[in-house]
């Protein structure tokens, strides 16, 4: 069944995570000399995909054929074997290092075990920088660098395994136009050696430049395979979002009242730009858009915890500094954060512990922990919340997903906050748990409070906003109603260029 | 006594642990030596425990927040020799403590604001600290020690309230002091939050940098404290006093259960480790075992301690 004219098949790709179908059927095929672009939304399973391909995660089923042979790849170190090379966002290179001793390091040319033989080193490391056609000297420190130069070591990395699959995640992404340019040459010219090469990018424009053929992932879902040619800008983004939107989140639409934050012409040390924006009481906000576009900075200024390089924001009207996590608590607004295991928990604390913690005074008389308190306010959150755990006393950890997110919003609702702000609310809590947050969301806005959702969830975020700005960049890239946004207009302002020329 | 056990989370027991170690210590002592289960002999070694397990205590502080703090040897031998000119001077004895006291907790603040402002990770700052504090005790004493107090001052050494040497007592009110403050005040709780998961505590509104000041201040002053306690011993301050006594803190702290990487830890823990530490060398001394072999085996509790620690975590996760 295999097509020789493919130098990668991988077929039926299967991933379970536990409570996420991460791949699901997946396909992909290379031939060589291609650039195949993988396109999907954030959590698509790209970089799942990409982990098992590279030997960083097994599959669960499914099949890899290389070169038309049934392959199964054991680890990082078997992929290298087998000429396959990976270029992650974050390099894995040792900036105090030469460039050759980063290319060949662990693989050191030797006289004999022990002692480097150093003119070869280089001039294999030389030869393959000039094979690149990049200007680096083999001798020079990493750290001399730049980002993009560093990205060529990395390529050199790669090649010096003899790499005949070369996966680049996002090597754009902190590139200026004109690295990009040189990294498209070079790009062009490992084509012409032969290489294959899996692009993962959400820049279209680019797509169209350099891709062969693109596959769209979509939820863990195979959704197609075609030449780049025959697709346009509208039918890739169709691909990745068109979803069907038949879920039943549990969306109830409070009362909107008066605004209780007004953003003015908000800038963040050039991360995030001219951000302005209104929110309601009784209002579920949403905030869309690509990872890095700035949506969790925000979420952290409004928290109090990035410095504001200039622009104004209002609470009730007036105007606040908002200096630290404490200032914005003492106005009424609270943070979920995107990580509760990181950010949102202290894990070796135990459940009323974690609830107190933010608003500590509350419980404490003459100086002292009024426990009696403490113990009924958890307990009456737990109740409240459903928060499935043995006691009060229960330590974080070991409580699920779920639960922990649960312990989390009752931090903030126990300090009376008035709004808070959720990043990415239900990332890794089961489905049963999920719709529990979205009524717990929709008993805030009831009660008056007003939530900024940020969410890379196409169904949550169209489901449970009232509006949604989308970010990109570090701006607010649109602005839509809740009755007109759709998938793929929200994918457009996430990705932008040609919306904008079309605007 | 089963059920009691399952009860229990592995913090306890682990409590439980270092408890029994520690019984099973003076029993040992006890068949191996007729001198060691006496009234007086036991009173000998809480005296002699007494200046480590007051130190030990802002230790405990320090590394609950996943910090470190050696210095606390050095800021003894400093804030001693400065309460003793201020003694000497014919100043009232409250103002001679007052002042040591003062010096140890500004030692201990500079540590802080090191970690805190200066952004040092701890080993590196108090590293620092233990040079500078003990070189400062050295230069104003020119390496002479400050001798001759009059006798109230020693009576916080030699005294008895109830038959109850005075160290001992010190070492008692400082446990009951730190007990309470870690378990019913915001302070305790900001401790265990800010060594737990310091991002989460910040993002829980708490200032992360007061705490911590305040935490490496009252190391600091229970440090001098340790000074008042050993100089009215000696019956003079020394200014090469408390040399490895950080070690012997660290090592009653975490034989005590608490973590070094933060979070976790009692003061009734780091109390038995002390007592096992000043039981160990009273017991060893007892049946004669020279001092450089209760080195050795002082280092091969430390490490066995930690071993059992990690090892029992692991297996049971």
């Amino acid at each position: 069944m295999t097509n020789s004219g493919y130098i990668l098949e991988m077929h039926n790709i299967r991933k379970e995570f536990p409570g996420v179908l991460a791949l699901d059927d997946v396909q992909l095929t290379l031939k060589k000399g291609e650039v195949h672009v993988l396109l999907g939304e954030n959590g698509a399973g790209k970089s799942t995909l990409m982990k098992i391909l590279s030997g960083a995660y097994s599959k669960d089923s499914g099949e890899i054929f290389i070169d038309g042979s049934l392959t199964e790849i054991q680890s990082p170190a078997h992929a290298q074997e087998l000429g396959i090379g990976i270029i992650y966002q974050e390099f894995n290179l040792n900036p105090y290092l030469s460039v050759a001793e980063n290319i060949f390091l662990g693989r050191e040319p030797v006289y004999f075990p022990g002692i480097i033989h150093w003119d070869r080193l280089y001039r294999e490391a030389q030869s393959i920088l000039d094979s690149l056609n990049v200007n680096i000297n083999a001798k020079q420190k990493v750290e001399s660098l730049g980002v993009a130069m560093q990205q060529m070591v990395e390529v050199a990395k790669a090649l010096s395994l003899k790499a005949r699959i070369l996966i680049m995640d996002e090597p754009t992404a902190s590139l200026s136009n004109k690295e990009i340019e040189s990294l498209f040459k070079t790009i062009m010219h490992l084509k012409q050696q032969g290489v294959a090469i899996v692009y993962i990018s959400h820049r279209l424009v680019e797509i169209f430049e350099i891709g062969d053929r693109v596959t769209v992932l979509r939820d863990g879902k195979y959704i197609g395979t075609k030449p780049v040619s025959q697709l346009t800008r509208e039918e890739m983004i169709k691909m990745m979002v068109n979803r069907d939107l038949d879920d039943q989140i549990p969306k109830v639409k409070a009362e909107i009242g008066e605004i209780v934050l007004q953003v003015d012409n908000l800038n963040v040390n050039n991360r995030l730009k001219e951000i302005s924006f209104k929110l309601r009481k009784g209002e579920v906000l949403g905030i869309s858009g690509l990872m890095g576009a700035g949506r969790t900075r925000l979420a952290k200024t409004l928290f109090g915890d990035e410095i504001i390089t200039s622009g104004r924001i209002l609470i009730d009207g007036r105007e606040v500094t908002l200096k630290s996590p404490r200032d914005a608590i003492n106005v009424g607004i609270g943070l979920v954060t995107e990580d509760r295991k990181s950010e949102g928990l202290i894990l070796d604390l135990s459940v009323k512990h974690n609830i107190s913690l933010p608003n500590i005074n509350k419980f404490i008389k003459g100086g002292v922990l009024n426990f009696k308190k403490e113990n009924a306010v958890a307990d009456e959150y737990i109740g409240k919340l459903k928060i499935r755990t043995p006691s009060r006393n229960q330590n974080t950890i070991y409580l699920s997903g779920g639960n922990q997110q649960k312990v989390v919003l009752s931090k903030w609702l126990c300090s009376d906050t008035k709004i808070f702000i959720f990043d990415e609310p239900t990332r890794g809590i089961d489905v049963g748990a999920k719709t529990e947050i979205y009524q717990l969301m929709n008993r805030l806005t009831a009660n008056g409070a007003a939530i900024i959702m940020i969410s890379s969830e196409m169904p949550e975020i169209l489901g449970m906003s009232d509006r949604i700005l989308v970010m990109r960049d570090g701006r607010i890239a649109g602005e839509l109603s809740d009755s007109e946004a759709t998938q793929e207009k929200l994918m457009n302002l996430a990705l932008g260029e040609p919306y904008e020329a079309a605007v | 006594m089963k059920q009691l056990f399952n009860q229990l989370n592995f913090d306890q027991m682990r409590q439980f642990g270092t408890f029994f170690g520690l019984l099973a210590l003076c029993i040992l002592f006890t068949i191996l030596s007729p001198h060691f289960f006496t009234t007086s002999n036991l009173l000998n070694v809480a005296q002699q425990s007494a200046i480590i397990a007051v130190i030990s205590v802002g230790m405990t502080f320090v590394i609950i927040t996943a910090g470190i703090d050696l210095s606390v040897g050095s800021v003894l031998a400093f804030s001693g020799v400065v309460m003793a000119s201020v003694l000497h001077s014919g100043l009232p004895i409250p103002i001679g403590i007052l002042v040591g006291l003062a010096v140890g907790f500004s030692c201990g603040l500079v540590n802080g604001m090191l970690v805190t402002y200066g952004k040092i990770p701890p080993f590196i700052a108090t590293l620092g600290m233990m040079s500078i504090a003990r070189g400062a005790g050295l230069w104003y004493t020119d390496g002479r020690p400050i001798s001759g107090f009059d006798d109230t001052f020693r009576f916080l050494a030699n005294g008895e309230i109830f038959h109850i040497p005075v160290p001992v007592i010190i070492m008692i009110l400082v446990y009951i002091a730190a007990h309470f403050i870690l378990t019913r005040t915001k302070m305790g709780r900001y401790t265990y939050a800010i060594g737990g998961n310091v991002d989460a505590a910040r993002l829980s509104g708490i200032n992360i940098k007061l705490y911590l000041n305040i935490i490496y201040g009252v190391a600091g002053l229970l440090s001098a404290l340790a000074a008042v306690m050993l100089t009215a011993r000696l019956n003079s301050a020394q200014p090469i006093a408390g040399i490895m006594y950080e070690l012997d803190a660290i090592a009653a702290t975490v034989i005590g259960g608490t973590s070094l990487f933060g979070g976790k830890g009692t003061v009734i823990g780091t109390l038995i480790g002390a007592l096992i530490i000043g039981v160990l060398r009273n017991g060893l001394n007892l049946l004669g075992v020279s001092s450089f072999i209760q080195q050795i085996v002082i280092g091969s509790v430390i490490i066995g301690a930690i071993l059992l620690d990690t090892n029992l975590k692991n297996s049971k996760s």
